[in-house]
């Protein structure tokens, strides 16, 4: 047998399978057989990709037509509420910053917590004759998402300079924001889809709170917008910090279009979010993981 | 013997079953959802089902060995794969599994209908541990075996089940384990592809790679496997030479148990 032994603890050499008791899979081995995978739920996701618009006419072309679309609804939506009355600088400044907050939420987030949560129920026979370290298949999603929301980002810049807004050298700074946002909606997609296995409905229940989760997002709104409402309810400020996308999405969004660095607060609150999610729904999806075999 | 595997000792029996149980908790319906759950809350009862797959099973298998198992439906052939590939968790017991093993289960593997056989061998491959370069050097091999001619490069949705079988089966096999299990891989598939398979297991097995045969077919059994397992209701009845084990098996469908007949024989 002249197989390259590519991941000697996860497939080779000894296993040592025994009942585990809300057990969590050794870490080690099993970050390595994940790690080394990796070119599966690369590969996992770019065929999906590929599967996803082959029957439309427009194609791929979607992936860009989407996101302006949804601009522009949304756009309509506010304006409507808000009535007329505002300079053409600041509609524009609304309207930059609304495809800022939209495009990153709506593309990215929800996509890794909407097809996150689907991608273990979704992922049946492979599961059910093959094994490997499931932590794999929301993971896929979370790339697929990433790749979906790249030329979203082209078209925001379009617009950005379009419109005539200056670029800020502080744009360099925003991947941070985004990364924390990553990291938090892996974490997501990874509570969602362990969710999703022991009650389906949560497929159903998702898009709704998709929703309500970006109207309470700083998107349709500016993160300021509140601040003063606060004051006056003498509710303190942190309270904002509440929604984890509040710092996430506001921060982005400040660093995109203002070219404002955030505090240190929202650093703080954005980081620790992130960091929490991620560590939480990774161990809940593992302690989970091997029940999924019998549920599907 | 070509075992080269560099962690096993050459004592260590290529699978090592200990008091295992297997058993799922499972709810009657078979999508579960919010509802059920609720109205099953609001009536205070809890539809939780226990079903013993595998009741203290214990037997070894060396290295080089290839095994048949034998039972009647529900005997739990399936289950016993499923946990020596690491799929389902034991409830009880522990299972040591010396080698790397490649598995053809449920029939047509997890593969994604709406992708291309190639797509599909690649993913398959890739869950499986292997690289891009090790797919790309056995590529040609499993898509040949498989005969799929242009219909490799077409959707699966397009496939006949004897296509998706024939997939599975080259796939399985190429991925060059130490322990192969295979379950009804030959329930599909024309007489001569059944040959051809029966002969590439053959091969596999005296590779001095180890196999697990799961099948109804007593004489694929006898042909291709040096031991045979008999279970019946989740326990082991028997272990030993097919001829033997067969026998008894046939002996006691013929009198004990509902009518039952081997087919293929």
């Amino acid at each position: 047998m002249n197989a390259t032994r590519l991941d000697e603890e996860f497939t080779s050499s000894v296993h040592i399978y025994e009942p585990h008791r809300n057990g969590l899979p050794r870490l080690r081995p099993y970050f390595k057989a994940l790690w080394q995978r990796k070119p599966f739920a690369t590969e996992m996701s770019r065929a999906s990709i590929r599967a996803d618009n082959v029957n439309t006419f427009f194609g791929q072309i979607w992936q860009v037509l989407n996101p302006l679309f949804l601009a522009c609804v949304y756009f309509l939506l506010v304006m409507i509420i808000r009535g007329r009355g505002n300079s053409f600088d600041a509609n524009v400044e609304r309207f930059v910053h609304l495809c800022a907050g939209l495009f990153v939420y709506h593309i990215f987030f929800a996509g890794c917590v909407r097809q996150g949560a689907s991608s273990v129920v979704g992922g049946g026979k492979l599961l059910l004759n093959m094994s490997f370290p499931r932590l794999l298949l929301p993971l896929a999603e979370v790339r697929t998402a990433f790749v979906k929301f790249l030329p979203t980002l082209v078209v925001f810049f379009v617009i950005l300079l379009g419109f005539g807004r200056p670029l800020h050298w502080e744009v360099i700074i925003a991947p941070a924001f985004f990364l924390m946002l990553g990291m938090f909606a892996a974490g997501m997609a990874m509570i969602f889809a362990t969710m999703q296995v022991y009650f389906r409905d949560i497929g159903s229940f998702l898009p709704y709170m998709v929703r309500i989760w970006l109207y309470m997002s700083p998107i349709l709104w500016y993160p300021d917008d509140p601040i003063n409402t606060l004051n006056d309810a003498g509710i303190p400020e942190w309270v904002l910090h509440a929604n984890p996308l509040y710092s996430m999405v506001g921060g982005w969004s400040e660093l995109l279009v203002q070219g404002h660095i955030p505090e240190a607060s929202w650093w703080i609150a954005a980081s620790s979010w992130s960091v929490v999610a991620l560590v939480t729904g990774a161990l809940f999806f593992m302690s989970r993981e091997r029940e999924f075999a019998v549920r599907l | 013997m070509t075992d080269t595997d560099t962690d096993t000792t050459t004592s260590d029996p290529a699978v090592r079953v200990e008091n295992l149980s297997v058993m799922y908790r499972t709810t009657f319906e078979k999508v579960p959802t919010f509802k059920s759950a609720l109205r099953r809350v609001g009536r205070g009862k809890r539809e939780v089902h226990e079903v013993k797959a595998l009741t203290d099973v214990s037997f070894e298998v060396d290295h080089g060995t290839s095994i048949g198992i034998i039972g009647s439906n529900g005997a739990g052939k399936s289950s016993l794969m499923r946990a020596i590939a690491g799929i389902l968790p034991p409830s009880e017991g522990r299972i040591e599994v010396h080698g790397r093993v490649s598995t053809l289960l449920a029939l047509g593997v997890g593969f994604n209908r709406k992708l291309s056989g190639r797509e599909n061998v690649i993913l398959g491959g890739l869950a499986a541990g292997m690289t891009h370069a090790e797919l790309n050097e056995r590529y040609d091999e499993i898509a040949e075996f498989a005969e799929l001619g242009e219909f490799i490069d077409m959707p699966m949705r397009t496939y006949s089940s004897g296509m998706y079988s024939r997939l599975a089966f080259s796939v399985a096999v190429h991925l060059n384990p130490d322990i192969l299990l295979i379950d009804e891989a030959l329930s599909t598939g024309d007489a001569k592809f059944k040959q051809k398979a029966a002969r590439k297991m053959r091969e596999v097995a005296d590779n001095a790679g180890t196999m697990f045969l799961v099948s109804h077919s007593m004489r694929s059994i006898k042909r291709l496997c040096s031991q045979c397992l008999w279970l019946h209701k989740g326990q082991v009845m028997m272990q030993g030479e097919p001829e033997e084990v067969i026998a008894a098996y046939s002996k006691f469908l013929e009198v004990g148990e509902d009518a039952f007949t081997l087919d293929d024989m």
